[in-house]
């Protein structure tokens, strides 16, 4: 499976559990409107380290924080390369 | 700094507002928010929107014995222990739906011209500490310790905005210190979203909030519409990432970030753009006595509260063990981590034990052990190891218990089924 294919599907099954609607999920999603809370992405960013053993919030040396869902997605396709 | 005698007396000649998303008032014309003369009572102040807790605060000190504030999060099921331990003898709040059986309820209205009831006494501020296990335990506070951090304004153009709630310690000091400053604040509202906030903070001068609510306004591109020229960090651990994303957004602002809590009041900023605090603190003069001892943060001040209301020891000669640990890296002190297992989830404090006994209560659960994981998004999210003889739908059942018992923050994020979890020599679920 791809990076972008579990992201998404961890972002799919964080909504459920949570009780949270999603707005949609286009890259150009902004994902603080995406329907998810800081505890949603919280979570999401706990699993896919989990499941593909990186958390580029903490390996990062740059200081970023992703706006957009593709944002986000690359950020985590850069830090699995 | 000349301490208010009252709350009333602090606004007095003030002009400022408080800003909330629907409800604005400018404090010149504050006039009543009750009806009934509540002199000498024992409040539970109980609001669905913090704003009217904010213009009840403002009526009810000075004339109020005690005002319990209430926080958002608070289950019913907790509060008739509540109202017996803090004596309460009536419940305000703005809406009838927040009414409780059996007792007196008083309705805030917004504010309505007529003279303020007459200052009589010092009142007691009751605060709920987070991280308890069961009944919430509530500390007693003064107005001149809530206020003693406070300095005088420096600057006549300062607007607040906070992500923080007032009805907690952390956003406590910001109503306080707008309204002594006689600055205007802006408020959040409970249900409104990052965007919809940040963009009712274009105004600020002053903005504050935990490093979690910091990483998510760092996430929103609305945060395009603020420029502050200050930005302050409490509640949590400022770890080196956040100060250093604040800076490169905020490059003309003074950037602090502050050490206070519920039972230990605030006790210092830091504003030199570095995680951790200067060792030179521990044992420096002044009004903040600070030390170290058995490795964790010990504070005696005049800021601290006085006793748990109800009952149990908080001061030890005068010293608040703070339970967080700190270590000395050369000339630095640094936060590691909390003893007693307390998890900090984006401010939030959260007892493993009291979510322990929430998943024992299913019948298929064995032993459980609680704890935190470390996250870049809130600091940490609440994790469980169970032991459980496993059936498809556990996860699930543990789960809808969890909710309908505790906070959504208490709520474990992930759920691992272990064969068996290590116990210490004494026979207690290791923690280590």
């Amino acid at each position: 499976m791809s990076v972008e294919t579990i992201v998404r599907a961890e972002f799919e099954t964080v909504a459920r559990e949570q009780e949270k609607t999603l707005t949609g999920l286009s890259d150009d999603t902004v994902l603080l409107e995406s329907g998810l809370d800081s505890l949603c992405f919280a979570i999401i960013v706990a699993r896919l380290e989990d499941q593909l053993g990186v958390d580029p919030f903490t390996a990062s040396e740059d200081v970023y924080f992703p706006v957009t869902m593709g944002d986000f997605i690359k950020f985590y396709q850069d830090a699995a390369a | 700094m000349q301490r208010p005698e009252s709350l009333r007396a602090a606004i007095a000649g003030s002009h400022a507002d408080l800003l909330g998303r629907h409800l604005h008032v400018n404090l010149a014309e504050m006039g009543r928010v009750l009806t009934a003369d509540l002199t000498g009572a024992r409040v539970l102040l109980r609001t669905s929107d913090q704003l009217f807790a904010a213009l009840a605060l403002i009526e009810l000190d000075g004339v109020a014995a005690r005002i319990v504030i209430c926080p958002p999060d608070v289950k019913p099921d907790h509060l008739p222990s509540v109202i017996e331990r803090a004596a309460i003898d009536v419940v305000v709040g703005e809406d009838p739906a927040l009414a409780l059986e059996g007792m007196r309820f008083e309705e805030l209205h917004p504010p309505v011209p007529g003279a303020a009831v007459a200052v009589s006494r010092k009142t007691e501020w009751v605060l709920f500490t987070s991280g308890t296990t069961g009944a919430p335990k509530m500390v007693a506070h003064t107005l001149e310790g809530l206020t003693g951090a406070i300095r005088p304004a420096t600057a006549d153009d300062v607007v607040w905005g906070t992500f923080y709630d007032i009805r907690r310690y952390g956003g406590l000091q910001i109503l306080l210190r707008a309204l002594l400053g006689h600055a205007s604040l802006i408020l959040s509202d409970a249900n409104e979203d990052v965007a919809g906030f940040l963009a009712r903070l274009a105004p600020v001068t002053h903005l504050t909030g935990t490093p979690s609510h910091w990483r998510r306004a760092l996430m929103s591109p609305a945060n395009a519409r603020v420029n502050p020229r200050y930005v302050r960090l409490s509640g949590e651990i400022a770890d080196q990432a956040v100060l250093d994303s604040l800076k490169a957004r905020f490059p003309e602002a003074a950037i602090g970030h502050a050490y206070a809590s519920t039972e230990a009041g605030v006790g210092f900023e830091v504003t030199d753009g570095l995680e951790g605090f200067p060792a030179s603190f521990i044992g420096r003069p002044g009004a903040v006595e600070m030390k170290v001892e058995n490795g964790t943060l010990h504070i005696r001040s005049p800021r601290t509260a006085s006793e748990y209301v109800g009952g149990g020891a908080l001061l030890n000669d005068g010293w608040v063990d703070t339970t967080d640990m700190v270590e000395q890296r050369g000339a630095r002190f640094y936060f590691v981590g909390r003893t007693g297992g307390i998890i900090n989830v984006g401010g939030l404090k959260i007892n493993p034990e009291e979510v322990e006994a929430v998943i024992n209560r299913h019948p298929d659960v064995r032993a459980s052990r609680v704890s935190g994981r470390k996250n870049p998004i809130t600091g940490a999210i609440v994790v469980a190891d169970i032991v459980a003889n496993d059936n498809a739908t556990l996860k699930e059942e543990i789960l809808a218990l969890c909710r309908e018992k505790l906070p959504a923050f208490k709520v474990p994020a992930m759920l691992r089924v272990v064969p068996a979890l290590e116990l210490t020599a004494g026979g207690k679920i290791s923690r280590a």
